[in-house]
């Protein structure tokens, strides 16, 4: 009796690069996205969706904006401020624009950190992202009493076409949500961090799942996200 | 893990790049916006704007999509399922455009210049 003869298992052939990658990647015997974690692979297919809704907003904008026969009020005089005595077209949006990018940068800068494993440092950044993101809800906060103290409703406003006020309050609101759940769950998961949850493998409290520094990174793809829609809605609605 | 570091694309499990890069790309988006509120403190008009607003628009996108969500280091497969389907907005941007002129067209035609 000898010992069996070990026969080499044929191995696997590496996989094509380039368009044909990408097309036996999507073959009906793979697993499509690899080395993507279902965790990051869902947050892309929701921002996906959001997508939609967000370009359907615009476009619903701008079928407003084209069909009207009343002139459209001026952006950048609507959003002008007056400070220490100069006039500034804008300025709380450019401002406001500014605010969301820096939050960007530093959630870049978290999910960095939360790959070396500096737990310290990812908690604060996440919180100063927190802080970026409530700052600009708060600067939302006054836009909105602002124009309506001017007198902008829904169904109309003294300078213009009565489709303003909706598409302003529909658009800006429904970006002014997004941006405070995403200060909310940058909370939830900074305070995760700066426990150590995802040092020790702490379960979760509803999924009871180990959770890994990973979580960061999903959490800044939707940060960046608000950030992406923000920068349409810059250009589409208040520049354009 | 050296040679991985060396080469982001060959160790995606974990998106691990320079702070450098994000700092730099951070600069730019900031270089961008003072660039396309310049559009309007100039008050720039017609084509020109228009142009400037959306190459202004498409490059912060790029950047952030690119960098900061890290597209740019993912698998193919990945980033077609993800970038491709939002082109499809621009057939409906067609129709809408089209629909627009035609209720603009029966707005002036039967309740003159009248809201």
């Amino acid at each position: 009796m000898s010992a069996p003869i070990k026969t080499p298992a044929a191995e696997t052939l590496p996989r094509p690069a380039g368009l044909a990658g990408l097309a036996s990647d999507w073959a009906s015997d793979q697993r499509t996205f690899k080395n993507v974690s279902w965790g990051k692979a869902m947050m892309w297919i929701f921002l996906l969706s959001d997508t939609f809704v967000f370009g359907c907003f615009l476009l619903a904008y701008m079928a407003a904006r084209m069909s009207t026969t009343v002139p459209w009020p001026n952006p950048s005089e609507v959003f002008a401020l007056e400070i220490g005595g100069t006039h500034m077209p804008l300025i709380l949006i450019a401002i406001m624009t500014f605010v969301l990018i820096s939050s960007s940068g530093t959630m870049a800068m978290a999910v960095n950190c939360g790959y070396r494993r500096d737990r310290r440092k990812t908690a604060i950044l996440m919180l100063v992202t927190a802080l970026f993101g409530a700052t600009f809800v708060g600067m939302q906060a006054f836009e909105w009493s602002k124009l309506i103290s001017e007198g902008v409703r829904p169904w109309g406003n003294p300078w213009g076409a009565a489709q303003f006020g909706s598409s302003f309050f529909m658009i800006t609101g429904f970006h002014g949500t997004h941006v405070t759940i995403g200060v909310i769950f940058l909370l939830i998961v900074a305070r995760k961090v700066w426990r150590g949850d995802y040092d020790t493998e702490r379960r979760g409290f509803f999924t009871s799942r180990k959770g890994r520094y990973e979580i960061v990174e999903i959490t800044g793809l939707y940060w960046h996200f608000v950030d992406l829609v923000w920068v349409f809605i810059f250009a589409f609605f208040y520049l354009w | 893990m050296a040679h991985a570091e060396a080469h982001p694309a060959a160790h995606a499990e974990q998106q691990q790049h320079p702070i450098k890069l994000y700092l730099l790309v951070w600069g730019l988006l900031f270089v961008l916006s003072a660039f396309s509120y310049l559009v309007d403190y100039f008050g720039l008009q017609g084509y020109l704007r228009w142009s400037l607003i959306l190459i202004f628009m498409m490059l912060k996108a790029g950047l952030i999509v690119a960098v900061f969500m890290h597209m740019a280091w993912e698998r193919l497969a990945l980033t077609y399922a993800i970038l491709l389907p939002p082109l499809l907005v621009l057939v409906f941007v067609a129709l809408m455009v089209s629909e627009s002129n035609y209720v603009l067209f029966t707005r002036l035609a039967f309740f003159g210049t009248g809201p």
